[in-house]
């Protein structure tokens, strides 16, 4: 793990990349590294999130300054905005439920090749998905995710990087911060090693490339 | 009593002790304002916690606490959080005990569509086709209709939630069950006749010899 400057940690990241961004409708977003993507300008980014928050919130953020190109999320609409851009035919969104959304990115970070699960079976979600029966009952195939980047939100961590996280602000945050490439953990707070009891860290500090104690 | 507080109050009857229930957005919220007293109910965000509470008082909300909808909320002694993983497991493993969901349609054999109006509104469907699959009970909180127009239909015409029936339509005018896969009306509201909701329905319905009145 190294500790980085914010707009250093920024700068490793390429127009064009998928990122994964922690937080439910803005809660638990680290808002630092989405202000420092839209005065960088990356562009072209496909973000997988839950949702793209509100306008000019969060992920809302990259939207409001056209930066995406593709969204896989399973909410957008609190953010007219991106449905806006959807209909416009400037941004790509690809709408998952919500429990298939963080269950695929799971599979992607542990390893497996993807998931099976009845969410959507006999709705639109299942057009153009591989079907199979276990014990009688219908499934869905549906394919593990992973991204190049890792944008994570944490209450606290420690020098050596990890992190916990508090309240509702834990999300897709630790599930993120297994399934990317690189992962750039942005804190509220700091504190010296050990003091996160091991039993209360969540995500282990081998997972974290880059700190920011900025949020 | 409006709409919402006799579908919010009929509701509040299906809760038991001990439950663990997810309250969806709207008028599904409101459950939660007439849970009986001395009754301990769980109630989850899908966002990652249980033990959600009221919403605070002005001024003392904190930003990394807050509902599905993204609003403030308070956790209660004895709440916990977790991740999304696990708030999905907890919905799809069949350790939620009861979901109340609001709904656009319902038809008569019990399906949901509540997450799109193709062409209109197409906000996408959150937690609600998990929801709608993945708990052991499924509850509607819905008006009847809307705009002059029955939402308990024959057929839904827009896109379903979940291929699994609902097990609950609670409305201002009627329950609604759904056994053996057909729409039978179990109780009507307070000064509403079995005529007047087979009038507002569009759905076929059984009526049984005996209606109850909802005890609300």
């Amino acid at each position: 793990m190294r500790t980085l400057s914010l707009a250093d940690a920024v700068a490793l990241i390429p127009d064009g990349a998928s990122l994964m961004i922690g937080g439910f409708m803005a809660v638990g977003t680290p808002e630092s590294l989405v202000d420092e993507l839209v005065r960088q300008g990356k562009r072209d980014l496909t973000v997988i999130a839950n949702d793209t928050a509100l306008p000019g919130v969060g992920i809302g953020k990259l939207v409001r300054a056209r930066l995406v190109k593709k969204a896989i999320v399973s909410h957008i609409g609190l953010n007219p905005e991106t449905q806006a851009q959807m209909i416009a035919g400037e941004m790509e969104v690809d709408l998952v439920p919500q429990g298939t959304l963080i269950e695929r990115i799971r599979a992607g970070g542990f390893g497996l090749g993807g998931i099976l699960t009845a969410t959507g079976v006999g709705t639109v979600v299942e057009e153009g998905k591989q079907k199979v029966t276990i014990a009688g009952k219908e499934y869905l195939v549906e394919p593990a995710l992973r991204a190049d980047f890792a944008l994570v939100h944490a209450f606290l961590a420690d020098y050596l990087g990890n992190l916990a996280y508090a309240l509702t602000g834990r999300n897709f945050n630790p599930v993120i911060a297994m399934a990317a490439d690189t992962v750039i953990a942005a804190t509220e707070n700091v504190v010296p090693v050990g003091l996160i009891s091991p039993d209360h860290v969540i995500t282990p500090a081998p997972l974290v490339d880059y700190l920011i104690a900025q949020s | 009593m409006d709409a919402q507080t006799v579908i919010a109050k009929r509701i509040a009857l299906e809760l038991r002790d001990g439950m663990l229930v997810n309250l969806g957005i709207g008028i599904p919220t409101r459950v939660s304002n007439y849970v009986p007293a001395g009754m301990r109910v769980y109630f989850q965000s899908e966002n990652g916690l249980i033990g959600t509470g009221a919403v605070p008082e002005e001024g003392m909300h904190h930003r990394l606490l807050t509902d599905a909808g993204g609003k403030p909320v308070t956790a209660l002694p004895g709440a916990s959080t977790f991740d999304s993983a696990m708030s999905f497991g907890l919905i799809r493993g069949g350790h939620l005990d009861m979901t109340v969901l609001g709904g656009l349609q319902v038809d008569q054999s019990g399906h949901l569509a509540n997450w799109m109006i193709p062409g209109k509104m197409v906000p996408g469907m959150g937690g609600a086709m998990d929801l709608a699959s993945g708990a052991k009970r499924v509850v509607i909180a819905m008006q009847h209709s809307a705009k002059g127009k029955s939402k308990v239909v024959k057929t839904c015409s827009l896109p379903l939630t979940s291929a699994r029936p609902i097990d609950l339509l609670v409305s201002e005018l009627a329950v609604i069950a759904f056994p053996g896969g057909r729409a039978t009306l179990m109780e009507t509201a307070p000064g509403v006749s079995v005529q007047q909701v087979l009038a507002a329905t569009e759905a076929e319905l059984v009526v049984p010899d005996k209606v109850a009145e909802m005890a609300i």
